[in-house]
């Protein structure tokens, strides 16, 4: 991430000091910077409500019993997380709210799924390979209906927006799988440094 | 008929999900209101843990675009494109759709406003934007709630999915539309 993060303001300086948009870059620092903190207020609120209605889930028993059920799956996933653990269940319902497209649903349980990790995680600094794992399956974004994109189609006046359904069903699961197979596969290829960082 | 069926089942879910956990909980006899407070305290802290990491990204990401340098890449990269049946106008598309969520939309409305909203172009860019979430930002977001720095593969396995899905996208649309 270092090297992402530095490579990006390095290329945007020079690039911009090429191009003669210098300016533009310097400027858009400070309108970066306050769009970060608009879409920390937008989440804020709706973070809030959420994360007090998984708190009903949870005590309710909801979120253990989705655990309970989806075990088996979870055990292929998530081989590091105990057997019947909450965040199993965190997991599953943070993945059905994306999958329903209820994304301002989706960030507080997964959110709430990472914090349970984080108790598991033994080093604090780091990701452990199922943090990395709900990350692939959060980036790679699978959706069951696209309802974002059917309504600006349709606001453009398309003749079927819906034709696009399948398509997009089949190519969501296909990256889908994708993700989930090469987290997988780095959590074997690359485990996780031992203590490398002061541990807290 | 589709179209209101989605309409329907978009409108319902959040109602149909809220009730069915707040009438368990009740039937549990949970405290529904004090539990809800208790839960919803933490909805600031773990926002704030957020700020930097977002900050961070999107300050990086709104120089990038600011910089001109995805307009440069779309237009030296059209040779490449054509070769592998991407209509160079979805360039931007392509890469935006990692790095910034509004941008994509932005960026996806003006595809179809320049194109015609019935063409190939307008309908390989609704299955790639439909079909992806904002890597970098699901990477600030997640991560920075609990304070990871070190995002280990994280970010080669999302941005291997998204690779794979824009390759995805334009198979399948030249198989439904091609």
């Amino acid at each position: 991430m270092n090297y992402i993060w530095l490579g990006i303001i390095l290329i945007s300086f020079i690039f911009g000091a090429l191009t003669g948009r210098l300016n533009d870059v310097v400027n858009a620092i400070f309108s970066g910077a306050k769009s970060a903190i608009d879409v920390v207020i937008i989440l804020a609120g709706i973070m809030t409500f959420w994360l007090g209605i998984m708190k009903i889930a949870e005590k309710s028993g909801i979120v253990n019993f989705i655990s309970k059920l989806l075990q088996p799956i979870a055990k292929l996933l998530f081989p590091e997380i105990p057997k019947g653990d909450r965040a199993i269940g965190d997991i599953a319902m943070n993945f059905s709210a994306n999958a329903l497209g209820l994304s301002n649903a989706a960030t507080p349980m997964g959110l709430k799924a990472m914090e349970r990790l984080q108790e598991l995680n033994k080093d604090k600094n780091s990701a452990s390979n199922s943090m990395c794992m709900l990350l692939s399956m959060n980036t790679a974004g699978f959706q069951l209906i696209p309802a974002t994109v059917i309504a600006i189609l349709a606001a453009n006046g398309a003749k079927n927006p819906t034709e696009i359904i399948i398509p997009t069903l089949i190519v969501t699961s296909c990256a889908f799988l994708c993700a989930i197979t090469a987290a997988r596969l780095c959590a074997k290829l690359c485990p996780p440094q031992k203590d490398s960082e002061v541990s807290e | 008929m589709l179209k209101s069926v989605i309409d329907i089942i978009s409108l319902y879910t959040l109602p149909v999900i809220i009730m069915a956990i707040l009438v368990w909980a009740v039937f549990k006899k949970i405290p529904v209101y004090e539990t809800f407070i208790e839960g919803a305290k933490d909805g600031i802290k773990v926002c704030g843990n957020i700020i930097p990491y977002l900050v961070a990204i999107i300050v990086a990401i709104s120089m990038l675009r600011a910089s001109g340098f995805i307009e440069f890449l779309a237009s030296h990269c059209s040779a490449i494109l054509t070769a592998i049946h991407l209509p160079p106008d979805i360039l931007p598309l392509t890469i935006v759709r990692s790095l910034s969520g509004s941008a994509s939309l932005g960026v996806f409305t003006d595809i179809i406003q320049h194109n015609d909203v019935n063409s190939y172009s307008a309908k390989l860019a609704a299955i790639m934007l439909g079909s992806s979430e904002t890597t970098f930002y699901v990477l600030a977001v997640y991560f920075g709630s609990v304070g990871i720095k070190k995002f280990r593969y994280a970010i080669f396995t999302g941005l291997f999915a998204d690779i794979m899905g824009i390759a995805f996208a334009i198979l399948v649309a030249n198989f439904f539309f091609g």
